[in-house]
């Protein structure tokens, strides 16, 4: 299963049935399997959907409802960089609300969308459980606290 | 001699750049060929001052900060390793007041220790709470957490000892199982992450005594995925424990097994609601559950199973090594032991203190928090999450336990505490409580997945001044229909925070400029 850093693997069905593998005797495993489908693929294909029911012993429409279900799970390829800033209470009493206007404006998107060239989205999170910290922010997992406008700007430009 | 130096690893340390500290410590010791060791410690939960770079001294542990990587050079020349004198100079760590004034149990390693250390763990006291456990009857563990008065600290304050007795009275076909819900959700609380991330063996511990006590032999940790750090560190762990033979077949070769393993979320809120996470446990949609069955009869895969949170399996160690007495002889009235208090938000001092039920909440904004971090009045705090009420500045005086914030129609929960200063605009709060729901209910009740959506567009109409007084009982007929037609606390618990706006902040819906409804009218 070795990949190089930041290369996404082609799709296959045999990938998928080798990630099920290490699962497939745990209790209840599907969340793990997709866990580990979008840890390798950076998201869970709608081919795969159909190989971990077959290999899981499930129905279709029972995968593609935990897919679904869960905002981790992307049905797509992710962009290059994802920007979560939290928007939750701990951070909104910090002025999280102007930060996420701020970053709205920075990349033309609004929450949820990705810039026109595709190499940025832009995404928001209920709590980090940094809220001593707040407001926080995720650049491609990473978490900074204390943000403020100047930083995020220097976080965003940096992409 | 070498010295010990400690950067916690601590995610909210490493947020303001305690990975960067610790690198630059490394590498300048190296140039200036100084014998120091880095020990990645967790937090001490004084979080404002992180980076809390502290060194050990014969006095004790001194500490400094908060530090930058810029500042690492100018302490290394001025003696950080003998703990020396220097404008971030702290003192010894443990007389700061905010940490001297609390009375630590769950977190009495927490920062102290290196979490991943087994020979840490057992020097400062760990494993004596199993190996005691392991020493008695299963009936008689259960009874001394049911005598400690031990509540459950995910929110709902239910007796743990009455859950692990029914699970022990109840039979199986095969397996039972202790589920830990590390799914902490609510803004403003982060106790569970800090004790996975910095005492990750406690709660093993805790756990397989809970294991030990009911009968179960496998355990379940349910982390959400937002706490990648708690991940890893509780995966590590729990290896290390399975290596060591503190779990496995055979828990410290008592020939008693416990096998745990983690499960990580995938973003979803309502999973911290406990039959929403036995769902999620068992791969599927977290979709919440009608009770009766209850867990403890029929859980996860229909089987006995207590499900407990990170703080209330954390505080039994210290239950069974110090007696059930000596944990109900602290607090007040049914809110017996400590609770670990968050502070966060708009607050000078945000971080964790942990102190027996009973003090004031205005002792935890004011005298540790030090009020806001604007410097601005404090309007508004936010106990117990989303879905806790908020409370004027004039009402701080309330007592911490469970009781006095029922009485106030308001909530303790998980011991998150929420500050907001005078520029918050408490309309908008309680729109968000609303916009919340709608974005997070699983959507098995009506009233919580329409009502939410409702909710939203009702108070919009209010803000907007349209029809405003008829709106306004729309949306207290709404809250009632929530609490009264929804299983589970997203639906049930959303109207607290929208009515503590209505009882406490009427004023900020601009009401009466049409005639409509005067100014802290008739809302309570």
């Amino acid at each position: 299963m070795a990949k190089l850093e930041g290369e996404t693997p082609v799709f296959s069905e045999d990938r998928v049935r080798a990630l099920v593998e290490p699962h497939r005797h745990e209790r209840g495993p599907l969340i793990e399997v997709l866990h580990a489908v979008q840890a390798d693929f950076g998201y869970v294909d709608k081919r795969a959907v159909a190989v971990i029911a077959d290999e899981l012993n499930l129905s279709r429409a029972e995968v593609h409802g935990v897919v679904t279900y869960y905002r981790d799970f992307r049905s797509e390829p992710p962009a290059s960089s994802v920007v979560r800033l939290c928007r939750a209470e701990a951070c909104q009493s910090m002025g999280a609300e102007a930060l996420v206007a701020q970053a709205c404006e920075k990349l033309g998107v609004r929450v949820g969308e990705r810039t026109p060239d595709g190499r940025v989205e832009l995404d928001q999170a209920f709590c980090f459980g940094n809220c001593a910290l707040a407001p926080s922010v995720t650049v491609d997992g990473r978490l900074y606290g204390r943000l403020d406008a100047g930083h995020l700007d220097a976080l965003l430009e940096a992409l | 001699m070498t010295a010990t130096v400690y950067v916690p690893r601590d995610s909210s340390a490493r947020s303001v750049g305690a990975d960067e500290v610790a690198g630059e410590i490394a590498r300048l010791a190296g140039e200036r060929d100084l014998d120091l060791t880095v020990v990645r410690n967790g937090s001490r939960g004084m979080l404002w001052l992180e980076p809390l770079v502290e060194v050990a001294s014969s006095r004790g542990r001194v500490g400094y900060g908060p530090v930058t990587p810029g500042d690492v050079d100018e302490l290394l020349a001025a003696g950080l390793t003998e703990g020396a004198d220097h404008r971030l100079s702290l003192g010894l760590v443990e007389e700061i007041p905010y940490l001297a004034r609390q009375e630590r149990l769950t977190f009495s390693r927490v920062g102290v220790t290196d979490p991943l250390s087994t020979e840490d763990y057992e020097e400062h006291g760990g494993l004596a709470g199993l190996r005691k456990a392991l020493a008695m009857e299963p009936a008689a563990v259960v009874d001394e957490v049911l005598k400690s008065g031990l509540r459950g600290r995910g929110g709902a304050g239910f007796p743990a000892g009455v859950k692990w007795s029914t699970v022990l009275a109840t039979p199986t076909p095969d397996v039972k199982f202790v589920c830990c819900n590390a799914d902490e959700g609510d803004s403003g609380t982060f106790a569970d992450r800090m004790l996975m991330e910095g005492d990750p063996f406690l709660l093993i511990e805790g756990m397989t005594i809970a294991g030990l006590a009911v009968g179960a032999t496998e355990g379940f940790l349910y982390i959400r995925s937002e706490y990648p750090d708690a991940v890893a560190t509780m995966r590590t762990a729990i290896e290390i424990a399975h290596i060591r033979g503190w779990l496995g077949p055979s828990v410290l070769e008592s020939g008693r097994a416990f096998q745990l393993s983690v499960r990580v979320g995938a973003g979803s809120y309502v999973c911290g609601e406990e039959m929403a996470m036995l769902e999620s446990l068992e791969g599927r949609r977290g979709v919440v559950r009608a009770k009766p069955p209850l867990p403890a009869h029929a859980g996860l895969f229909g089987r006995p199973t207590v499900v407990n949170n990170v703080l209330t399996l954390a505080a039994v160690p210290w239950i069974l090594i110090n007696g059930a007495a000596a944990y109900q002889a602290l607090g007040t009235g049914r809110s017996r032991g400590t609770q670990v208090f968050q502070l966060a938000g708009n607050i000078a001092r945000g971080g964790v203190v942990e102190l027996p039920f009973g003090g004031s909440l205005a002792e935890l904004v004011n005298d540790f928090g030090g009020g806001t971090r604007t410097g601005r009045p404090v309007r508004a705090v936010q106990v117990g999450g989303p879905l806790g009420s908020y409370l004027p500045a004039s009402a701080l005086d309330i007592e911490m336990n469970y009781e006095a914030f029922a009485a106030a129609s308001a909530m303790i929960g998980h011991g998150g505490i929420v500050v907001f200063d005078d520029t918050v605009d408490m309309a908008r709060q309680a729109r968000f409580a609303m916009e919340f729901c709608a974005e997070e209910s699983c959507g098995k009740c009506t009233p919580c997945r329409v009502g939410a959506v409702r909710g939203v567009e009702v108070i919009d109409k209010i803000i907007a001044g349209e029809e405003a007084a008829a709106n306004l009982e729309l949306l207290k007929d709404l809250c009632d229909l929530m609490v009264d037609g929804s299983l589970c606390a997203m639906g049930g618990l959303t109207p607290m925070p929208v009515r503590s706006v209505l009882s406490h902040f009427i004023d900020d819906f601009h009401l009466g400029e049409d005639g409509q409804v005067r100014p802290g009218g008739q809302t309570g």
